[in-house]
């Protein structure tokens, strides 16, 4: 048995940016199949446009056209790709300086492999079938050993639809593992039980168990089974509706202060009309149904009232 | 300008950890170490400064979960760079110098093998003409190695010596996860992986933390037989695009050096994640022939992210305790491509 359980966990969010006039051209620009860069106070075609001049940093404002066709100036083999690249089979990373252009720029060139490719080598954008004004309107650069030279023109008219925001999709995949000590607790909440640990140093009790007491730094060492019942310290009533929400509002989520336990923890409180709950009202864990049982907080349905009389004040003063 | 030495150093590196990537239960032992080195407690630290990334850890605000392993009652004085922790080294340093302070605690984690390094680290990219593409580390550095091989300023032979050199000297340093060299001939005739790099051209994926403890003046002086004095540091970024840029230099690099002061440095540590990086950073910071460089192995033999850099900072200072040198360089970059870079130079008096 692994020391720790773990799980796969996906974090994705899409960025949404707004472009400004600089990038707004350039991607403008691929969305029409067409490149945008700019002339630096240096006199060098830059692509894509910096926003600023590099020496000057005034906004730039030079606008040129440069070719579809260019120059390989550097290349990587890329022989495993990650989800996301241009290309999901092996292919380059390139840095191609387009005809026109004075500085390379940074994409993917399909080629099969290493031996086809070489610095010097002359290229052309492949234009992805649907431009949606991004750099992935360029699907990748595809070799053109016959290419003519182009050249930098200035830049005409881009048309009434200027592209002005972008948005990038980020995905990452990750194997999240759970710590030692919220392993154990994971562990037995699987098995029905509660379980957290004393800190050896100032004696609290933390569930779930942490690596190490967050008041004085002291690794927390001795398990401590936990009583399925406690004290309501704290809630609110959750009247807002939310993407994923799997309760009808309102409802009452609350900490909860295990019999035993210095730090509360958060859980539902149901079988009662939001308006009566209250602090210090006694509370039990409802379990759900055996055969539903993992290693996850959920096995514990939701706390219900016990019915007894609520807490002094005084016996969850500290906890709150 | 107060005087300001490193007089504690405790590092762990692993391929891959098996436990939370909020790495308290890494910190704690490496904490008790720096404890144990100063004869402090945590109470004796007057700053503490992480350097970590959500990023690498898959959730939010992990840096606050990693201070349970400080212990926050009393309340610390407390702050956090999403950078290397050579960078979070800085910071302390100049809070050290405002007077408000006479001690800092620095550290740094990350578990790398949550997820897909060379991937992740796209996201530090130009988010409208980089992220989107994914142009993972390896590949940039790849197409900065074959500049630099076009220029006829390095070739393959030179890169697998400096990787040939760095595995030998990792035969002798504990917490290194890739170690023990052979032969030029015999690493060249590995195969290519992400041509023109072969696998050890480029540093492992490495989790782990590491800690860094600083102190001014007497407080040094009290605590260490043979401080590990800073006596320049200072960092420096160049433009994140890769076209505008020449990729064979690192002006950021030499700008820190020369900020720092790099003249009879004896050691010097440099964090070089790929091999044709030291052979750039050496150009840079100017250093002579007669320099050791990366007597720990270096970056090649294992590479944790957030602490790569500070760990380069806590193996020169060794050298000075150990009184193997009297003038040390460490070196620790960030970004893109040798992108972002800090140098930090420290000697030992008598």
């Amino acid at each position: 048995m692994s020391r720790t359980l773990s799980a796969p966990v996906t974090v994705a969010f899409d960025y949404t940016r707004s472009t400004g006039p600089v990038l707004g051209r350039f991607l403008t620009g691929l969305r029409e199949k067409r490149v945008v860069g700019v002339r630096t106070s240096e006199g060098r075609v830059v692509v894509p446009p910096p926003e600023f001049d590099p020496v000057t940093h005034q906004q730039v404002d030079d606008f040129v056209e440069v070719a579809d066709t260019g120059t390989v100036t550097s290349w990587t083999w890329v022989p495993e790709p990650v989800k996301g690249q241009p290309l999901a089979r092996p292919f380059a990373f390139a840095l191609v300086t387009l005809d026109g252009a004075d500085a390379p720029m940074v994409h993917a060139l399909d080629v099969s492999s290493p031996d086809q490719v070489r610095t010097g080598m002359r290229v052309r954008i492949r234009w992805a079938e649907e431009r949606v004004g991004a750099i992935t309107d360029i699907a990748c650069f595809e070799p053109a050993e016959d290419a003519a030279a182009g050249t930098a023109t200035q830049l005409g008219d881009l048309g009434d639809n200027p592209v002005t925001g972008v948005i990038t999709p980020v995905e990452l995949d990750y194997l999240y593992a759970a710590s030692p000590e919220e392993s154990s607790f994971y562990r037995a909440i699987a098995e029905g039980r509660i379980i957290g640990q004393r800190c050896p140093t100032c004696g609290k009790v933390y569930v779930p168990p942490r690596s190490a007491c967050p008041a004085d730094g002291t690794p927390t060492t001795d398990e401590v089974e936990l009583s399925h019942t406690g004290t309501v310290t704290t809630f609110c009533i959750v009247n807002v509706p939310f993407l994923g929400q799997r309760i009808t509002p309102p409802y009452v989520s609350a900490y909860v202060l295990l019999d035993g336990a210095d730090i509360a923890f958060l859980h539902l409180i149901l079988d009662i009309p939001a308006e009566e709950v209250r602090m210090g009202m006694r509370v039990k864990a409802v379990w759900k149904p055996r055969e539903e049982w993992g290693t996850t907080i959920e096995n514990i349905s939701h706390f219900s009232p016990t019915g007894e009389p609520d807490a002094d004040y005084d016996t969850y003063k500290h906890h709150l | 300008m107060r005087d300001v030495a490193v007089v504690g150093f405790a590092q762990r590196q692993m391929e891959e950890f098996d436990g939370s990537p909020t790495c308290v239960e890494l910190l704690v032992p490496l904490f008790a170490e720096c404890y144990e080195q100063t004869g402090w407690t945590r109470r004796d630290i007057g700053f503490w400064c992480s350097g970590s990334s959500d990023y690498l850890a898959g959730r939010s605000f992990s840096f606050v979960q990693a201070v349970d392993a400080i212990g926050v009652i009393p309340p610390v004085n407390e702050s956090h760079v999403e950078m290397d922790a050579a960078w979070a080294l800085y910071e302390a340093w100049l809070k050290i110098q405002t007077g408000e302070v006479d001690t800092a605690l620095v550290y740094g984690f990350g578990k790398s093998s949550a997820g897909v390094l060379r991937r992740t680290l796209s996201l530090q990219l130009d988010p409208y003409t980089m992220t989107p593409l994914w142009p993972d580390t390896v590949s940039l550095a790849g197409l900065q190695a074959r500049a630099g091989i076009d220029a006829g300023l390095w070739d393959e032979r030179a890169m697998a010596e400096v990787a040939n050199r760095s595995l030998t000297d990792a035969e002798k340093n504990e917490y290194a996860i890739r170690k023990g060299g052979s032969s030029v001939e015999e690493l060249l005739a590995r195969p290519m992986y992400a041509d023109p790099l072969r696998k050890h051209d480029c540093a492992p994926v490495t989790d782990g933390a590491a800690a860094i403890v600083l102190a001014a003046g007497d407080r040094a002086r009290e605590v260490c037989d043979r401080p590990a004095w800073i006596t320049g540091i200072s960092h420096y970024v160049d433009p994140i695009s890769m076209g505008t840029r020449d990729l064979t230099r690192s002006p950021s690099a030499a700008r820190a050096a020369a900020a720092a002061g790099t003249e009879g440095v004896e050691v010097a540590e440099l964090h070089a994640p790929f091999s044709h990086q030291e052979l750039v950073l050496k150009r840079e910071l100017g250093l002579a022939d007669d320099v050791v460089v990366n007597p720990s192995g270096g970056a090649l033999a294992g590479n944790p992210m957030f602490t790569g850099g500070l760990i380069r900072f806590g193996e020169a200072a060794k050298k000075v305790w150990q009184g193997d040198a009297s003038r040390v360089l460490g070196h620790a970059t960030s970004g893109p491509a040798l992108q972002q870079n800090i140098v930090c130079t420290m000697e030992g008096r008598n």
